[in-house]
């Protein structure tokens, strides 16, 4: 799965080296930014700054404003944090940090 | 058989679950006493951790707080799950893989330092038993008004369940007994919710019937009929909010902050076996309480409707029935002030205070007598916001058995919250004040005998509080949240985001935002409670929404002072780099 780590050295689980795991933190921190922008703008953005513009659009019965605020933040913080894991675990494998090759 | 019987048989037969997986699951080792061995499956920990965050209030009152707030109620919504994506980016994951036992054990590792630890210590008490309070009284609230037992009681009969699972259990136990206690609450929650949407809107998922139309044949969407219907009687309309957008943002922040902040959440992601566990755990958890975070805005609105359909300018004498029931019980109260024999509902209080009856007295159309003092207003209904949820029930006429139902759900939520505060609680004093900091010479056994004990006083605490609850609980929710906002959520987020982060740093931040969070509050909500309005709050933030400044007061003085001082041991900082990686993690080390 991953070219830059030696497949033998897998059930060791070696300490990754500096640089890689540098390199795996500022990707990381790269992901979890692009969420927390996202989580910001459906709460804080739709949910409460824009509400009310947003409450000239309907959706459903739904004043849009309303809506985010109500369930549609609830709904994508649901999705970010699965999409969170997800990518997470493809970073991991990318970056040989993954944690299952360790114990168990 | 009649709900009183029925609600006896599903309580009796719940607590025998509850008590049967407490033995089937008793915790043998400190490892399964904290964190349950760390071996639960995200799935599982995902209901748990959903069990031990919603709570009385969220089973009961948060629909009836959004009925009556509306669109401002929006911030118990986005706060209490919001935090949750914070949760699982910025500390879940992190703090699993540190793989210790509880939230000081990381600050005072972290930070090196034993006033860290301390200081970890008692914000965690101070929020811990400020929250179980009302999760005692709401056991013994929820007893009296299904079952007819004194409060006290209630209060003395839930502390003897959550005592026999939490002492013999901890975690282990805590957390089987919170995945069945989330399947009946939720389960409970969701019939009365499906029934009373398909009441009002034909739809039968409440979430799709908040958005749809009536069924009464108007044609009018749900939040259109609710926005005219309160607007005619003279309230605010439902979708738009009266709270200055400022504050509406600083509540929404600081619960957000503080709910990733609370310790008795945080330390259930302790308990799965690998850090990618924990954030697919998170997920889980979020997903299973929003499901019923979504579900009550939806209640909320309908009941509303609902209430003001079957009350509003009915004669009291052919009022439907469940009106006379929860008037018996004191949650409804109706005075007649243009006696015209009919119920009329405004805006504003009918009268002074919570109802307080004349004994068994009964006026002209056979409500009963109320002593309280009358208000200006039109209104003449008194409504306790907690009668959205209990009475959904039998406004929605549903059969007894869903009565029995919302009974065991509303105690399965107190129950399950009460047990998880209790574990940090007991878990802060055993192993970070006494094993880590002034008897470090316990063995295992010394020490799980400690936390046992320590569990065992926690609850008569916790019960003390329940059945003489100090005048100031319903005040004092604020500081839950506010004090885990500004006290351990930065010192945490600091201590993995931050390398250069010190010991100097985070022991002033955190008792700068300490100090104040709780000073904010209690200037407006003790000292000076005559001023606490717009026009006397910090840049319009009321003491809700204080958190949120003191997180960010904290994290300032931590930044600026971690710059002034020595930077953390090299120690330190190749910990904090080992714990930004997932590969090789452990299960929690075996003192």
């Amino acid at each position: 799965m991953n070219s830059t780590r030696p497949s033998a050295d897998a059930a060791a689980a070696p300490r990754p080296d500096h640089a890689r795991a540098h390199a795996y933190w500022r990707a990381n921190l790269r992901l979890v930014a692009v969420l927390l922008a996202i989580w910001f703008a459906v709460s804080f953005g739709a949910g409460i700054l824009f509400v009310e513009p947003l409450n000239a659009f309907r959706l459903g019965g739904f004043p849009l404003g309303f809506w985010f605020g109500q369930q549609g933040a609830i709904f994508v913080f649901v999705i970010l944090v699965f999409v969170y894991a997800a990518a997470m675990r493809h970073l991991d494998r990318r970056y040989g940090v993954d944690d299952t090759t360790g114990d168990r | 058989m009649d709900a009183q019987t029925l609600t006896y048989l599903f309580v009796a037969a719940s607590f025998a679950l509850y008590i049967g997986i407490a033995v089937w699951s008793r915790a043998g080792s400190t490892g399964d006493f904290y964190v349950a061995g760390g071996g639960v499956h995200p799935i599982a920990n995902g209901m748990a951790t959903a069990a031990d965050w919603m709570s009385a209030a969220s089973f009961i009152s948060m629909a009836g707080i959004i009925a009556f707030m509306g669109y401002d109620g929006s911030v118990y919504l986005m706060g209490w799950t919001g935090g949750y994506v914070l949760l699982a980016m910025l500390l879940a994951p992190y703090l699993r893989k540190f793989g210790e036992f509880t939230v000081p054990d990381f600050i005072g590792t972290r930070y090196y330092s034993n006033t860290a630890r301390v200081v970890a210590v008692v914000s965690l008490i101070v929020i811990s038993f400020t929250y179980v309070a009302g999760q005692m009284r709401g056991v013994g609230i929820v007893f009296s008004h299904f079952l007819g037992v004194p409060i006290d009681w209630g209060v003395a009969i839930g502390m003897l369940v959550v005592f026999f699972y939490a002492v013999l259990g901890g975690m282990k136990g805590i957390t089987y007994t919170q995945v069945a206690q989330y399947c009946v609450l939720i389960f409970a929650y969701l019939v009365p919710a499906v029934f009373i949407s398909l009441l009002v809107t034909g739809h039968a998922v409440p979430q799709l019937g908040l958005g749809a139309s009536v069924t009464d044949g108007s044609g009018l969407a749900v939040l259109e009929k609710l926005d005219r219907t309160l607007v005619d009687l003279g309230f605010a309309p439902y979708t738009s909010g009266t709270r200055a957008s400022v504050d509406v943002f600083a509540i929404t922040m600081a619960l957000m902050l503080g709910t990733a902040g609370l310790p008795h959440v945080i330390v259930r992601f302790f308990t799965v076996p690998k850090v990618s566990d924990a954030r697919r755990s998170a997920g889980w958890a979020l997903l299973f309480i929003a499901l019923l975070y979504t579900t009550a805005p939806a209640v909320g609105a309908f009941a509303r409707l609902n209430f003001i359909d079957t009350v509003h300018d009915k004669p009291y004498a052919g009022v439907a029935d469940w009106f006379r029931t929860w008037e018996n019980v004191g949650l409804v109260g109706w005075r007649d002030k243009n006696g015209d024999g009919r119920i009329q509902y405004a805006p504003g209080a009918p009268f002074a205070g919570k109802p307080e009856f004349a004994g068994d007295a009964r006026g002209v159309d056979g409500q009963r007598m109320l002593l309280n003092r009358s208000s200006d207003g039109a209104n003449e209904v008194y409504l306790d916001r907690d009668i959205m949820v209990l009475a959904n029930p039998e406004i929605a006429r549903l059969p007894p058995w869903v009565i029995a139902l919302v009974a065991a759900g509303s105690l399965a939520a107190a129950l399950s919250t009460a047990a998880g505060l209790l574990l940090v609680i007991s878990a802060s004093v055993s192993h970070d004040l006494l094993k880590k900091t002034f008897a470090r010479g316990l063995s295992d056994r010394q020490e799980l005998l400690a936390a046992r004990i320590a569990a065992a006083s926690a609850i008569a605490v916790a019960g003390y509080l329940g059945v003489n609850p100090p005048g100031f609980v319903a005040e004092v929710v604020a500081f839950a949240f506010g004090l885990a906002a500004a006290s351990l959520f930065p010192a945490i987020l600091l201590g993995i985001f931050s390398l250069r982060m010190n010991r100097e740093g985070a022991v002033t931040g955190m008792i700068t935002g300490l100090a104040f969070t709780f000073g904010y509050i209690a200037w407006f909500k003790f000292y000076a409670p005559h001023l606490n309005g717009p026009e006397a709050w910090w840049f319009g933030i009321s003491p809700e929404g204080i958190g949120a400044l003191g997180a960010l007061l904290n994290l300032t003085v931590a930044l600026t002072v971690s710059r002034l001082t020595a930077p953390p041991p090299t120690g330190v900082v190749a910990l904090v780099e080992d714990i930004r990686v997932p590969a090789g993690v452990s299960t929690p080390h075996m003192h």
